[in-house]
């Protein structure tokens, strides 16, 4: 039982450092010595000594910006937020119960993700010009926290509360 | 080796006094706090705040001045000054009758309004404050962008859309469980009168339901009334009933 309890934690857990990783680290296109992410363009100089980031700013493109961050930060939160129910409706749910409030905000945060990562890919053309790219690991992390999550509020669903 | 005497030279310890008392002594300096950039739409007006931390307590010969480079300019114009408690402000410049004197010296704010914003306003200005005997210390710039309409700022709107989505989930939450509630009240007041109404006939469900633990008693019950009773609630508890209990 307990090792149960430990495993379902242990993925909730993964799941929210994918999401913060993904969020924050600066990788998710790549291409000749500049990598984009949410929230700057940074190049380094053929030397690989010099980071120049620029942070998007904010009045000049059209921007599908807002959606993209907005949503990965709403996952986040989210995710953060079914955590700490789980550990609400542990000590609180009846005996038989169900998780469902956990189960929900978790798939919500999926549901997030994906949202997220899926405007990305259709709308990155219009950020960055360059041509060649590659996408960067942090753009797989966010894919990859998207099963996960989804994978975890089942879980949550469908577990129910023993004693 | 003589017994006693400390053999540290005093010198040292001297350079230390000394460098301590040169560094640490009271930092006689102003600060000024200025914003970093402001935004304004033409014709509208727009605040330039200025205020400032000084060592010293303020006192009557304190002056403010403002001056203005335009944007690719070289030269600062002075256009505004304050000393010894009278502004004096622009007459013949640029800003000539545009700028209004909003700052208070006691309360360490030294802020301009400039009225009626032009295009060729865009430029940076410089707060510059002093407080006499603190009269050595660093201004502060503002850059003042004039738009035709001021955009919305950008952490604005990613902060809108984030705040109105949690907005409404926790409201559809917190209306599920609003209903959730009073439903089970009306379960609850159901059950109420249907035990009221048995007390004559049967004895043992009511006591059987309360033996099998407080947790969602109310459904257990009404299970156990739905087999006995052929109340209306009948079809009411098996529809609670099937879609709530778990098949065990």
């Amino acid at each position: 039982m307990l090792l149960l309890l430990l495993s379902i934690i242990v993925l909730h857990v993964a799941v929210l450092v994918l999401l913060f990783v993904s969020t924050i680290v600066s990788q998710w296109i790549v291409g000749n010595g500049h990598a984009t992410d949410l929230w700057q363009n940074c190049s380094t100089s053929s030397s690989g000594n010099v980071h120049h980031c620029f942070s998007s700013s904010p009045n000049a493109l059209p921007r599908p910006w807002p959606s993209v961050q907005a949503t990965m930060i709403l996952s986040i939160i989210f995710s953060i937020l079914s955590l700490f129910l789980f550990f609400c409706q542990l000590f609180t749910l009846t005996k038989g119960g169900r998780f469902y409030i956990t189960g929900i905000f978790q798939i919500l945060a999926g549901l997030c993700v994906m949202s997220a990562a899926a405007i990305y890919t259709v709308r990155h053309p219009e950020w960055h010009l360059n041509s060649d790219y590659s996408y960067g690991f942090a753009y797989i992390l966010a894919w990859v926290a998207f099963p996960l999550a989804l994978l975890s509020g089942v879980i949550y669903v469908i577990l129910r509360k023993r004693e | 080796m003589a017994p006693g005497a400390p053999s540290s030279s005093p010198s040292p310890v001297l350079a230390v006094l000394l460098f301590s008392s040169l560094v640490l002594s009271p930092a006689q300096a102003i600060v000024v706090y200025t914003d970093r950039e402001v935004h304004g739409a033409v014709g509208s007006r727009v605040t330039l705040h200025c205020s400032f931390w000084s060592s010293e307590w303020v006192s009557d010969d304190i002056s403010f001045t403002w001056r203005y480079q335009p944007e690719g300019g070289r030269d600062a114009i002075s256009i505004f000054h304050y000393a010894k408690g009278q502004p004096y402000i622009d007459e013949v410049g640029t800003f000539k009758e545009r700028i209004q004197w909003v700052g208070d010296p006691r309360w360490k704010d030294g802020s301009i309004v400039i009225h009626n914003l032009d295009y060729s306003d865009n430029g940076t200005f410089t707060c510059d404050v002093k407080n006499p005997p603190d009269i050595v210390g660093k201004t502060s710039q503002v850059t003042l962008y004039v738009f035709e309409k001021v955009p919305t700022r950008y952490g604005v709107v990613l902060g809108a859309v984030i705040g109105g989505v949690l907005g409404v989930v926790l409201l559809l939450l917190l209306l599920f469980y609003v209903v959730r509630y009073c439903w089970l009240r009306r379960q609850a007041a159901l059950q109420r009168r249907l035990s009221a109404m048995e007390k004559g006939k049967l004895h043992k469900p009511g006591k059987d339901a309360s033996k099998r633990g407080r947790q969602t008693p109310v459904l257990y019950a009404m299970l156990d009334h739905s087999r006995s009773t052929k109340a209306v609630s009948e079809k009411k508890a098996k529809g609670l009933g099937e879609s709530r209990k778990d098949k065990k």
